[in-house]
């Protein structure tokens, strides 16, 4: 017998779960400001004349990111598109001409086709229409990927949660617009990111899990939308998966040289007991390969809807990034100093 | 031999490939959902209904250029995805290249095809042989091109290039995806037919119908 699936999730129409989703985030931020129309998250006072501004976006579901990051310390504007959808150019050009003071836009894009060209594709409208200087810094940091000629190339991951922090403040201080895109980029090679799944995530559209995962095995590698992984393996012990986290991305980039930043993210559907316990067992792993964590975040902050699951992001910093990530943040998703 | 493209077969063009969109709506997601995000139908059937929507509308633009230009915002603006800024850029560098002729004879509709897809394959950072749409559209703007030079005429020219495009999109299923999100797969990817390849060519065969 074939029974429709029931979607259990707090949802009406599924076609309104961003539009009303956006209504929410509305009435619970009177600092933010949303474009309905445009689905974009600004901040409630726009920053003063020549602030270089800084506008992320992608597709909805990985809460808090980005328009929980839309505040003073970080974003002033972001766009939202279709739940694990890109946003489209004119969203981008709309929120690039609102929140330029005259000093410029950095677009912060993730590695993925649709994002980059969507982005792209803002940025040369917004060049011809009115004259704004937008450069983009796109995060490739997903060690589970490949990274040849011959795939779309890394995805972009953990690190961008922690580039729109640093270069947020960066951003915030008056820096101009070479340094901020300097400094952007120099964050987007120095982070490396690895994640595990426990279980697969439902796109409220779709109704049913996007991939299917048996009870007693994991996905090494998942990426943030279910996409699928290096390989699948039997569901372990904490100390074990931690292993898995931690070796691919010290395999790829040295951490010794410098402070570390860690992100220990959740991918939205595991508790923060379990999150903790493992970030307990990567300082570990970490200490012992050497390498010294100055500061680090655990929680759920790049997720992937209700996928159960984490991600590790380490970022190789400097005493600069370390510094601007201590300054003031005040935002829906990341306060302090403020 | 003065055969040239008119604005009511620009129209029809743009109704024929709305109505295959629907008609293939299911299969398009289908071919998705095996190396993608199971969502091209979907999107580009809400993408080409916005087009029609716009084309319907008694404010029309009554040039070529104009037209297509309005296609590509609306495509750009309503898709998404990857597909969105890759047939917005199809038809916005198709729309440049039309630029202010009065008649598209065979020539015009080659070099406007051209620019299109080279549009389109520079966005996409695709070359032949990468498992995506220039797969398709590629050998389709070559077979009009070798049309064009034998002065077959505008309908014999794209009835070829819609024979080559599907031919491009059937050598699609063996090949690895090197672009988008499919190429995650790796092999995996093989065996499997590309959405985009599958819905270029519809593009390309809607033309085809319209200047029958």
């Amino acid at each position: 017998m074939l029974r429709e699936p029931v979607v259990k999730k707090l949802i009406n129409d599924p076609a309104d779960v961003l539009a009303e989703s956006l209504r929410g985030v509305e009435a619970a931020h009177p600092e933010l400001r949303v474009d309905h129309e445009h689905r974009i998250v600004y901040r409630a006072r726009a920053k003063s004349d020549g602030k270089v501004a800084l506008i992320s976006g992608g597709g909805s579901g990985h809460e808090p990111l980005h328009g929980g990051f839309v505040g003073p310390g970080m974003l002033d504007a972001a766009c939202a598109g279709e739940v694990f959808t890109s946003p489209t150019p004119d969203q981008m050009v709309e929120a690039t001409t609102v929140v330029d003071r005259g000093a410029g836009v950095l677009h912060i894009v993730k590695n993925y086709t649709g994002d980059v060209m969507n982005f792209e594709m803002a940025g040369e409208m917004a060049a011809a229409d009115g004259g704004v200087d937008v450069r983009t810094v796109v995060t490739r940091d997903d060690v589970a990927v490949e990274d040849s000629t011959y795939t779309a190339g890394r995805r972009g991951v953990g690190v961008t949660v922690l580039l729109e922090k640093i270069v947020g403040a960066a951003a915030e201080e008056g820096q101009d617009l070479d340094a901020v895109e300097s400094l952007a980029q120099r964050v987007s090679d120095g982070g490396r990111s690895m994640g595990i799944a426990l279980t697969s995530c439902t796109v409220p559209s779709a109704g049913r899990p996007t991939f299917d995962l048996p009870e007693d095995e994991i996905e090494v590698g998942v990426g943030i939308h279910g996409e699928p992984g290096r390989h699948r393996e039997a569901l372990t012990g904490a100390s074990e998966i931690a292993r898995q986290l931690v070796d691919p991305v010290l395999a790829d980039h040295d951490f010794t040289t410098g402070p570390t930043i860690a992100l220990l993210n959740g991918m939205g559907g595991t508790p923060l007991i379990e999150l903790y316990l493992m970030y307990g067992e990567v300082t570990r792993l970490l200490a012992s390969a050497g390498v010294e964590v100055a500061r680090c975040l655990v929680g759920n902050y790049i997720t992937s809807l209700d996928m159960a699951g984490a991600s590790l992001t380490l970022l190789a910093a400097d005493e600069e990034m370390v510094r601007l990530w201590d300054a003031p943040v005040s935002t829906p998703g990341l306060r302090w100093g403020a | 031999m003065t055969q040239s493209l008119t604005q009511a077969q620009l129209v029809a063009w743009l109704g024929a490939f709305r109505d295959a969109v629907h008609e293939h709506r299911a299969h398009l997601t289908e071919l998705d959902a095996a190396i993608g995000d199971a969502d091209h139908g979907t999107n580009l059937t809400r993408g080409m209904d916005a087009v029609m929507a716009l084309v319907d509308s008694d404010d029309v633009p009554d040039t070529a250029a104009s037209l297509l230009k309005a296609v590509g915002m609306k495509l750009v603006s309503t898709v998404g995805g990857a597909s969105g800024p890759l047939y917005g850029t199809f038809f916005l560098r198709a729309a440049a290249a039309a630029g202010d002729a009065e008649t598209l004879d065979a020539e015009a509709v080659l070099g406007m095809l051209r620019a299109g897809v080279e549009g389109l394959a520079s966005r996409g950072k695709a070359s032949v042989g990468d498992k995506t749409m220039v797969d398709a559209l590629a050998p389709a703007v070559q077979a009009l091109a070798d049309a064009v030079g034998r002065g077959d005429g505008l309908p014999a020219g794209l009835r070829a290039a819609a024979v080559a495009a599907a031919e491009g999109r059937e050598a699609t299923t063996p090949l690895e995806a090197r672009k988008g999100r499919a190429s995650y797969l790796g092999e995996r990817s093989t065996g499997h037919t590309d959405p985009g390849a599958a819905s270029a060519t519809m593009l390309v065969e809607a033309l085809a119908d319209a200047v029958a």
